[in-house]
């Protein structure tokens, strides 16, 4: 008879293989190896020396890997499997929207018209490119109430500056661009370095109680010095601002506007428009709402929408179809703050984000809000009372949960993050918003199914368990991971940010 | 708990200023640190430079977090800490003492009635802790 395995005994391995730690590709690296190998010169061969200027001239790099192609290949492959990804898995990070990015976007902008086609071609050759970018227009105005849009920006902040700088030039037309921008403590960060970037002073306005702005605080601050108040809506917390009407009419009754910060507009569509309600100028973000890939998946875009009387400030070219219905770019305009994006933005995220929207149609974008929703406050009731719930209301497409119940074992939000991937996803967004101690900010959006929250749901929950009953294993994690906890103090610290030659 | 020196300030972010005829110096609390977690990074304003009451003068970052800091009272920076810069885990060590960040010229000494002392600063973190 076998004795049984003790439960402390490893079980070894036979033998790990290279790809379970591969290293760097320069340290892959073996004099003379190559990719390919060219065929002699049938041309003499002339020292670069003697025909180019000393200027143009680069000295040689030293230690420059030399592999074949095999190994260039292998090498990434092997990396690309160590990738968590939304197509593995649920990418719960609260605020980043990271739902799935559905592949028929991607075979649409493949289609070679529009992956291939150069930016400087004509508009007579590109007409299809330009409706795209018209159509897609079309259809953000529609869903935010906005009445003119620029899809230029390049990513969210991008939106946020420009809208910004839309905000001070229509201020200045009209003699006086103000000082301050409000922005409420529990707004991104990116709202307040977007508004000094702008040249000026941020303002921090103290939420409530329930989360949402304090309306008599708000009131208070409102001076004719202030430019604009920068809001997201929903919150940070999820939160929808119940008195953003009473918000609007503070900022227009002393002569300000409303800048919106549409990152959380995937709560809304179908539901709420934005422009309906007063807010002057806003930004998208399409890698959110819209579908298209983020995270390292491909850039962002940000248009920014306007409302008429800020029109004649967006960046130029604006797309323009005429009573023929032949579009062109419109590059006469005198107002506009210039251009914010070289050429016409990412083009390639355009076309994915028509796609999404063409796909779902009205009805089908208005589900994936009230699935978002609908998700999101699954997971808050599932997990109520088993994490904390500083604000404990009913809550749109994120929840925010605290760390306050595992303190008393002296766990921390970060430790039951990184326990998280022991169960394979994705930790939430952590120590976000800040006036949140120990934030968990959890957001699945429509992405997810009921089998897939019930599997994260069980995992949370799990790790409350042993952080009650085992909070060393819970503060030492991850330990399924390929490697284990980091020393993220001493990476800070001490960054080692590119391979360097040992010196020998 | 680390006691907050009684010689300082302090102000409802966290921050103190221990004065010294006409200038004082500031820095953070412990309070501050410890909930902070590991400082990895302290960005400072130049000598020379004004700051009015709770505007901000710098940042600190943790590995949570990136953190303003303000200015508990009106002034002109007199001096600034290199070694916390150099240094960013001194702040963890010894906020109240080696890692004191700035020191400013006090523009009107009677702004300071409006900060707290070490015993209302006690009391005011322990409501803040309780929440």
């Amino acid at each position: 008879m076998t004795p049984p395995l003790m439960s402390d005994e490893k079980i070894r391995k036979a033998r790990t293989h290279v790809n379970q730690n591969e290293a760097l590709i320069f340290e892959r690296s073996m004099p003379g190896k190559r990719g390919v190998a060219l065929p002699q010169c049938d041309v003499p061969e002339v020292p670069p020396e003697s025909v180019f200027d000393q200027k143009a001239l680069r000295a040689a790099i030293d230690d420059f890997p030399e592999v074949s192609e095999v190994d260039v290949v292998r090498h990434f492959t092997r990396l690309s499997t160590w990738n968590y990804a939304i197509d593995l898995g649920m990418y719960p990070l609260g605020s980043c929207t990271m739902k799935y990015n559905p592949k028929i976007n991607e075979v649409v902008a493949r289609y070679e018209g529009f992956a291939q086609s150069h930016p400087y071609l004509p508009e007579v050759l590109c007409q299809g490119n330009l409706k795209i970018q018209h159509m897609l227009g079309e259809c953000l105005k529609e869903i935010t109430g906005m009445d003119a849009l620029s899809l230029q920006p390049a990513a969210g902040a991008q939106g946020e500056l420009t809208g910004i700088l839309i905000i001070r030039a229509y201020l200045q037309s009209r003699g006086n661009p103000r000082k301050k921008i409000l922005i409420p403590d529990s707004a991104h960060g990116t709202n307040p370095s977007s508004a000094a970037i702008a040249g000026y002073q941020v303002e921090n306005i103290k939420s409530g109680e329930q989360g949402c702005v304090d309306v008599s605080a708000l009131r208070d601050a409102v001076t004719e010095d202030v430019a604009a108040l920068m809001l997201t809506n929903p919150n940070t917390l999820g939160v929808y601002e119940r008195d953003l009407l009473a918000i609007v009419d503070i900022l227009h009754s002393k002569g300000g506007l409303v800048y919106m910060d549409g990152a959380n507009m995937n709560a809304l569509l179908g539901v709420a428009r934005p422009g309906d309600n007063g807010v002057d100028v806003m930004h998208l973000n399409l890698h959110k709402t819209f579908s298209t890939p983020h995270g390292g998946g491909g850039p962002g875009a940000g248009p920014v929408a306007v409302k008429s009387h800020l029109e004649p400030f967006l960046p130029h070219p604006t797309v323009e179809m005429d009573a023929s219905g032949t579009y062109s770019y419109n590059f006469k305009r005198p107002l506009s703050v210039g251009r914010v994006r070289s050429f016409y933005g990412n083009f390639g995220m355009l076309v994915r984000a028509l796609a999404y929207i063409l796909t779902n149609g009205p009805g089908g974008l208005k589900q994936t809000s009230e699935d978002a929703v609908l998700n999101a406050n699954y997971i808050r009731s599932q997990l109520k009372g088993i994490y904390d719930l500083p604000f404990d209301q009913p809550s749109l497409h994120e929840v925010v949960f605290s760390d306050h119940l595992q303190n008393k074992y002296g766990v921390t939000t970060m430790e039951i993050a990184k326990r998280l991937m022991d169960y394979g996803f994705h930790p939430p967004t952590v120590y976000f918003p800040l006036i949140v101690h120990g934030a968990l900010m959890i957001e699945p959006t429509e992405s997810e199914s009921l089998e897939e929250l019930d599997l994260f749901v069980e995992a949370m929950k799990a790790i409350a368990e042993e952080s009650a009953t085992n909070p060393d294993l819970v503060k030492k994690a991850p330990h399924n991971t390929r490697v284990h906890k980091l020393d993220e103090v001493a990476a800070a610290r001490n960054p080692v940010l590119r391979w360097k030659p040992k010196k020998t | 708990m680390t006691k907050n020196p009684e010689d300082c300030m302090y102000t409802k972010e966290h921050e103190w200023i221990r004065v010294n005829g006409k200038t004082g110096t500031v820095g953070i609390t412990h309070y501050a640190q410890k909930q902070l977690g590991d400082i990895v990074f302290v960005e400072l304003p130049k000598v020379g430079d004004h700051f009015d009451t709770n505007e901000s003068f710098g940042t600190v970052e943790s590995v949570k977090a990136v953190s303003e800091i303000y200015c508990p009272v009106a002034g002109d920076v007199t001096e600034i800490n290199e070694a916390v810069v150099n240094s960013p885990e001194l702040l963890n060590s010894d906020p109240h003492g080696d890692a004191w960040l700035i020191e400013i010229k006090i523009q009107n000494p009677p702004d300071l009635e409006e900060l707290m002392s070490a015993e209302a600063y006690d009391e005011y973190i322990h409501d803040e802790a309780a929440e």
